[in-house]
């Protein structure tokens, strides 16, 4: 066979969400020969997703930090940056050979720097019955309404964060409210949060329209039950209620749409893969990669920007993705400084949202016949019964009890099974670590791997 | 049942385990089969038991349904087509030698 | 010292598929044996093992080896169902029978010569493979690809879940009153006035008798107790696809299916020393390959690879020996954990227990390469 040469670009952008669009941009437009890769059809990320072909309902009902998303992909669609939409990527190797899936092919890229903007995955709420067909991330109804304009009519919202309360605001928008939110948040977590609300002031439109969405959620009569516990889906075959205690008194809400969140979390997978350092971030309960003060991980050309180097939401991953194109190009430095103070600016909410958000300690610890491994179905108790024979860590428990080897790559358990662990040996989740992560990013078919030709790469 | 919040648009139809099913311009297989109320989309390769969407972003590997044949397509990331074949996935994937 | 020092019979170092099958056996003769490990985190070649329990092929060159790796073949089935009782778990042993695909004339010359030469290594109960044709190999396994002309086949193979296998193995060592003691890897090993000690990060832990099992820690733990153990580290890489309806009924040598109902296919040989990278033109071969050999599984996915770090000798062959200086002490490699694992729990362990390596394995050890072993 022959080998081809390796197709080169300065930089590529791995993600099309608001941290890739504008890294892409700034990058474009300095100069730099730039390819971003994305597994959507289209530019937005979940955040922004259908932001090209939403009409004028969706837009008025998504609200204006929504449409915000417009321009940054028209700004990305005009950069001149070459853009491969549904293309996935499978695999980066230590020389920065990017492996990619695109139209049933894989392909091979080198890049001179590559900019991982792989954004966020909700966090893992493990409860008894989430396995069900009926329920679903909050996430995953808020992409039925970018995506489809689809609404579910009788949706229990379960949890706690901001994009709880976003979608419920939205789904009252659309003239379909959900038919309660039951927020899983212990008692004291707004005196908790106090400490942090000075600095938060800073940044006070975010605090203005947190309220306001509970504030039309309340006014639109939706019931609201705060401080739930005892979480659990009941039905056989698919969700038929909610059950959950608050104070003491046991409730049922009968549904077939039930929608959990506990706050989204970084998605790892391309920086573990590339083995990059991460730390465990004790404020955010997750881990993120470790960077330096340009977005580069532990390995040399490896940069992260947006929700994946930590969450700070859209603005800021748009406003990081600027900055490390920025310093890959070597951009105005006075420019820079407006841009890292506006960051600043914009994180202030960060501390106080954390406290108040943080997942509730029932998510952290759940019981032991709850499935936590979705994929292979492996319960919690099986996992601790395994610590306790000896396992030190996620990657032996995954290898003894297939966890994280499912279809899903461990993208849903990771944490939880992490979290059990450390919790389990009384050690700091630093300590406990995650899986590694191993190719293919995605499952991918044996035939294109087999017809698939990695070139040499020229210097 | 959900509901769609657009008053118009482009229709395309598929099956589903040979019921017609109408779908928009831009549905997910996904977002479809949700939007016409179907919850159930495969067995479990494990235990057997029913699943549904559950991330819709192409994280979970839930939505697993066979499209054209093809066992353990992603429905979530699979735009509806005209004339779409789709079936529920019944636990793992077949292949005949 | 530490509060670690509980009385045990022996130390085991190193809890992979090696040291948890010799520790299994330790513990059934009656000892107390306390197996240290290291983290999460660890070369751990039994985390990248392919899962066959194979005996064709074997031991071309050391008969010795060919004879011990059938005798652990025949072990199998009665190990697996007393490891299944203590622990609870099974390791998914099956014996179907193995074949390894021949692909050219060449190849199949080469395997036939082999037979040839190693008819007699089992006296009269023979070696145990025969080449077969394309038609055999057709009746025996639908839908292989054009390109395979014939095979070699044994009643004697057979595959097991290696990570089924170390599982229940850890479970079982509990359940006979072991210790297993993770997080704790062997920095330092060697004897003083009161016995074999082993000292880890968790502290040091003392037995009349020391096992070392570390894999490739052997060659850097061995010289303290006396002994020289020359090994080899090569990479092999592995694919696994989603879980697919059964399709294969028996392990080939590149390709099995799983009791899960998953594809694994490998078989590659890197010499890239310690490094597990997965390499993608590595990946894309052993793919290749296997759509060639059987080109239905072209339509499932690959879910993940690894790779991972054999634990070779300089000859391939196991190595067992006991410390001529330091009575006591034994060092045990071998990169067949999951062959081996019936006769390391049943028939190793036993002479281990008994403090002496019987005249069934004294080729296996590290003296054939001619290094000076201390004292």
């Amino acid at each position: 066979m022959t080998q081809q040469t390796i197709p080169f670009a300065d930089l590529v952008v791995i993600g099309a969400g608001p941290a890739g669009m504008a890294a892409a941009t700034e990058a474009a437009k300095a100069g730099l020969s730039v390819t971003l890769l994305d597994e959507a059809p289209a530019p937005g990320g979940q955040i922004y997703r259908g932001i090209e072909t939403a009409g004028p309902r969706r837009l008025q009902i998504l609200g204006p930090d929504y449409a915000e998303g417009r321009s940054l992909a028209d700004s990305f669609r005009a950069s001149g940056a070459t853009y491969l939409a549904g293309a996935l990527v499978w695999n980066i190797g230590t020389d920065r050979v990017i492996d990619y899936s695109h139209q049933g092919v894989s392909h091979q890229l080198r890049a001179g720097a590559i900019i991982a903007a792989t954004g966020a995955l909700e966090r893992p709420m493990p409860i008894p019955g989430w396995t069900l067909p009926g329920v679903t991330t909050v996430g995953a109804l808020q992409i039925l309404l970018k995506g489809s304009g689809v609404v579910a009519e009788d949706a229990v919202l379960v949890g706690s964060g901001p994009l709880l309360w976003l979608l419920a605001a939205q789904m009252v928008d659309a003239g379909c409210p959900p038919r309660a939110v039951v927020e899983n948040l212990p008692r004291g977590r707004t005196r908790a949060a106090l400490p942090h609300l000075l600095r938060a002031l800073r940044a006070r439109s975010y605090l203005a329209k947190g309220l306001a969405l509970m504030r039309k959620v309340k006014a639109a009569g939706v019931p609201i039950h705060r401080h739930a516990s005892g979480l659990a889906v009941e039905g056989a075959d698919a969700a038929r209620a909610l059950v959950f205690a608050v104070g003491g008194r046991t409730q049922r809400i009968e549904t077939t749409s039930i929608a959990l969140h506990q706050g989204v979390v970084p998605n790892q997978q391309v920086t573990r893969l590339m083995l990059a350092d991460h730390r465990w971030d004790a404020g955010q309960h997750c881990f993120r990669p470790v960077l330096d003060a340009h977005g580069q991980t532990s390995v040399p050309g490896l940069y992260v920007a947006g929700d994946g180097a930590g969450i700070g939401g859209a603005r800021a991953a748009a406003l990081q993705g600027r900055l490390v194109a920025l310093s890959i190009t070597g951009g105005d430095p006075a420019r820079i400084v407006r841009l890292r103070a506006a960051l600043a600016r914009d994180a202030a909410i960060r501390p106080f949202l954390e406290a108040l958000y943080a997942p509730a300690p029932e998510v952290l610890a759940p019981a032991d016949d709850t499935i936590i491994c979705r994929c292979e179905e492996v319960t919690a108790g099986t996992i601790r019964a395994t610590v306790d024979l000896g396992a030190p860590g996620p990657n032996q428990v995954k290898s003894m009890l297939r966890t994280g080897m499912g279809p899903c790559q461990g993208r849903v358990c990771g944490l939880a099974v992490a979290g059990i662990i450390a919790a389990r040996k009384g050690e700091d989740p630093q300590v406990t670590d995650y899986y590694r992560i191993r190719p293919p990013l995605k499952p991918i078919p044996l035939a294109e791997l087999a017809g698939f030709a990695p070139g040499i790469a020229a210097e | 049942m959900p509901r769609r919040i657009d008053p118009e648009g482009a229709t395309l139809s598929f099956t589903f385990e040979g019921r017609r099913i109408e779908a928009r311009a831009g549905d997910s297989v996904a977002a479809a089969l949700t939007a016409a109320g179907i919850r159930d989309l495969r067995d479990s390769a494990v235990s057997g038991q029913p699943r549904g969407i559950f991330c819709m972003m192409g994280a979970c590997f839930d939505c697993l349904v066979e499209i054209d044949g093809q066992p353990n397509r992603q429905a979530c990331m699979i735009p509806v087509t005209e004339g779409l074949t789709v079936r529920r996935q019944r636990g793992a994937a077949e292949v005949h030698p | 010292m530490t509060s670690n020092e509980r009385a045990a019979d022996t130390l085991v170092v190193g809890g992979g598929l090696v040291g948890a099958a010799l520790a299994y056996g330790l513990a059934r003769e009656g000892e107390r044996v306390t197996v240290l490990d290291e983290g999460d985190v660890a070369l751990r070649a039994s985390r990248g093992n392919f899962g066959l329990v194979w005996v064709q092929s074997k031991g071309d060159g050391l008969h010795d080896y060919a004879r011990w790796t059938r005798h652990s073949a025949d072990l199998w089935p009665e190990f697996a169902g007393l490891l299944e009782q203590d622990s609870g778990i099974s390791p998914d042993y099956e014996k179907p029978g193995g074949v390894h695909f021949m692909l050219s004339e060449s190849e199949l010359e080469a395997k036939r010569a082999q037979i040839a030469r190693m008819h007699n290594v089992n006296g009269a109960a023979g070696y145990g493979a025969e080449i077969i044709d394309r038609q055999q190999l057709d009746a025996m396994l639908p839908g292989l690809g054009p390109d395979v002309i014939g095979a070699s086949w044994s009643p004697h193979d057979g595959h097991a879940s290696p990570l089924r296998l170390l599982r229940g193995l850890h479970a079982a060592i509990a359940a006979r009153g072991g210790r297993y003691v993770p997080d704790a890897r062997a920095d330092q090993v060697g004897r003083d006035g009161q016995g074999f000690f082993a000292r880890t990060g968790k502290g040091t832990y003392r037995a009349g008798k020391i096992v070392l099992a570390a894999g490739h820690g052997n060659t850097a733990l061995a010289p303290a107790l006396g002994m020289t153990i020359p090994l080899r580290a090569e990479k092999g890489q592995i694919l696994v696809t989603e879980r697919a309806a059964p399709l294969l009924p028996m392990p080939t040598h590149v390709l099995r299916q799983t009791a899960e109902g998953t594809v694994m296919m490998g078989d590659s040989h890197e010499d890239t020393g310690y490094s597990t990278d997965s390499v993608s033109s590595v990946i894309r071969d052993i793919a290749r390959h296997a759509v060639r050999c059987f080109p239905a599984i072209a339509r499932l996915r690959v879910v993940r690879s690894w790779g991972a770090v054999r634990v070779l000798s300089l000859d391939g062959f196991p190595i067992y020996q006991e410390s001529p200086g330091f009575p006591g002490a034994f060092s045990i490699n071998c990169h067949s954990g999951v062959t081996l694992a019936g006769a390391h729990a049943l028939a190793l362990a036993p002479m281990i227990a008994r403090g002496r390596l019987d005249a069934q394995v004294e080729r296996f050890t590290a003296r054939r390469f001619g290094h000076a072993t201390a004292h």
